[in-house]
């Protein structure tokens, strides 16, 4: 099912290689909904996937798509009840593309 | 994305070991090496480290085996991709080591570490090299990645060898305690520690009540020594309401508050006899009698006590009981001076600071090689307590970024606990401060230590008016020495 809201971590407009070490993520709202998506950039202090876990919980986020990610992280937003597509290799808009249209899996190279 | 950007492609069938050019198979060879051919690719995977080669733009043309294994990735994933997205690495986005590699450099090791695709963050080195072409030419990079999971390992373990708790040593002398220790803790019999002020006896006695079966219950410490008689009684056994005036209200023992714990009794050697006795008959018992009370209290408390005095002595001087000395001299541990702690010092040195300069939040790089002579040579009589005092002074003080003879405590200088002996380097004749342990000298040379006891002779003659004699008693000199230094450095 396509969530409503999802996060990407960013290093330039890829998806970030380090969920731990992304200082950009990219939110993307709107999804699912008749309106048009609505995109945002959000510029972190420093990379810590703490405060990135923390950010996804507050902000809401229902789906993140990243690349590596340490298993403490991953087990614990999937506790968290939040969809993580891990190990997704390529840019940012091909990654969202690929989301939106159903057919992203973790593991996969764009 | 960058996915071959090239026309190269895999074969994604079963063969990893041919790389596809457009619509050709190729599997590189090595020629002229054996009589025959041999594949490179399947030389490649022979090697037990992790191997990647790249192109100019970094992106991955071949990985062996062990580097496959170790990030999970497999052939058809790889090829083409930038390699920051498949080793994934810390290295890579922070200080990719291809990106300061020329022609002419040689290969660059860093260490860092890797997220796998079973998301497991695994240490590693990547040592790089550029790959030149038979003109000189660059015309990629080599990279050999290591998994160092079992070299930390082996160093926390090799770290752990040198500390017990937070005890921490290397020399024979401490290993032997440490040997000691977890054995001495297990049983329950009361504990002696002896030795010099700042050896560590409140670490130690802290340690044993944490390692022992009553670590879940209370560690109780009384110093024997810093109270008036009445008022340590009390202290120890308690009292009743109104057996004294100001005693409104029950109050329990230290001893009863160590209930299923530890009672750890500092500097026992200074208890006075009449709670001498008072003690000799709970050790015996296991039963208290608070002040004004006649109702005994049943304590299961263990007893570890410290003194830095010789017990002996006292014993002999009937200064200290000797039934009571008998019954607290079950196990008994000295903890040796420093000086005596042969290798110990560098490595408190090095863990207080390292301890100090991040309590400090300062960016230390460590001791010049003076301040690590001058403290290398000290006599340390206050041990390691002194050492960690002088280390969090030198740190407190210092505002560049290494420690010198100007950041130490200036006493170090002044008060002739420094063996002249083991750091004049320029000195005609080893000659030597007095010392707590003069037979322990060191041959250290000290640079610069020619100024600084030039400095010393200049201010006992002025402190002494001229007057030689004095001057040579206050440095601890005879006059013979002090006239052939004088000489040497030309003060007149």
């Amino acid at each position: 099912m396509i969530s409503s809201k999802i996060l990407i971590p960013l290093y330039d407009n890829d998806v970030a290689p380090r969920f731990d070490l992304a200082t950009e993520v990219l939110i993307v709202t709107g999804i699912g909904k008749a309106g048009p998506l609505n995109n945002r950039i959000v510029v972190l202090p420093r990379a810590s996937a703490e405060q990135l876990c923390h950010l996804i919980i507050t902000e809401d986020i229902q789906t993140v798509v990243c690349s590596g990610i340490e298993d403490d992280y991953y087990q614990y937003l999937t506790w968290k009840r939040i969809e993580v597509i891990d190990s997704v290799i390529g840019s940012s808009e091909s990654a969202l593309k690929r989301y939106l249209e159903g057919t992203l899996k973790p593991g996969e190279i764009l | 994305m960058k996915k071959v950007t090239t026309n190269n492609t895999v074969n994604a069938g079963d063969s990893i070991r041919t790389i596809s050019v457009g619509k050709y198979a190729i599997s590189p060879q090595i020629d002229h090496l054996f009589n025959v051919p041999v594949g490179f690719l399947e030389l490649l995977d022979e090697i037990a480290i992790g191997v990647v080669i790249l192109d100019l733009e970094r992106k991955i043309l071949v990985m062996n085996q062990s580097l496959k294994t170790l990030t999970g990735f497999s052939q058809k994933e790889f090829f083409g991709v930038a390699c920051a997205h498949i080793i994934r690495s810390n290295i890579c986005l922070h200080d990719c080591p291809a990106l300061n590699i020329n022609e002419k450099s040689g290969p660059k090791c860093i260490e860092g570490n890797l997220i796998n695709k079973d998301r497991q963050l695994i240490p590693i080195r990547i040592t790089s090299a550029p790959l030149n072409n038979f003109d000189g030419k660059m015309v990629g990079f080599l990279e050999t990645v290591e998994d160092i999971r079992l070299l930390r390992k082996l160093d926390e373990t090799a770290s752990h060898a040198y500390n017990f708790d937070n005890i921490i040593g290397r020399s024979p002398e401490m290993e032997k305690i440490f040997q000691i220790l977890p054995s001495l803790a297990q049983s329950d019999s009361s504990v002696l520690l002896t030795g010099e002020t700042g050896t560590g006896k409140d670490m130690v006695a802290k340690t044993i009540h944490d390692a022992s079966n009553r670590a879940k219950g209370p560690f109780v410490k009384i110093n024997c020594g810093a109270l008036p008689e009445t008022l340590l009684e009390s202290e120890l056994f308690g009292h009743r309401k109104g057996a004294f005036t100001g005693a409104v209200e029950n109050k329990p023992g230290r001893i009863q508050l160590a209930r299923n714990g530890s009672l750890y009794l500092t500097e026992i050697g200074d208890l006075p006899l009449s709670l001498q006795i008072k003690l000799l008959t709970f050790l015996d018992d296991k039963e208290i009698f608070p002040l004004g009370s006649i109702k005994g209290i049943k304590a299961n408390v263990r007893i570890i006590a410290a003194t830095h005095r010789n017990l002996e002595k006292r014993v002999n001087d009937n200064r200290f009981r000797k039934d009571l000395w008998f019954r607290l001299n079950v196990i008994r541990l000295h903890l040796p001076p420093l000086r005596n702690r042969q290798g110990d010092t560098q490595l408190l040195l090095d863990h207080f600071l390292h301890s100090f300069s991040i309590k400090l939040g300062k960016k230390m790089l460590g001791l010049s090689r003076e301040t690590l002579k001058i403290l290398m040579t000290y006599q340390y009589p206050g041990n390691v307590r002194e050492l960690r005092n002088i280390v969090e002074y030198a740190v407190n003080i210092c505002e560049d970024r290494q420690i010198k003879p100007k950041h130490l405590p200036s006493y170090l200088m002044e008060t002739g606990q420094i063996d002249v002996a083991a750091v004049a380097q320029e000195s005609p004749a080893p000659v030597s401060f007095k010392t707590e342990d003069s037979d322990n000298t060191r041959q250290a040379p000290l640079n610069k230590w020619s100024d600084i006891e030039k400095r010393m002779i200049t201010d006992a003659l002025i402190k002494t008016g001229g007057r030689k004699n004095k001057a040579a008693v206050s440095l601890g000199w005879a006059r013979s020495t002090l006239w052939r230094k004088m000489k040497q450095y030309g003060i007149r």
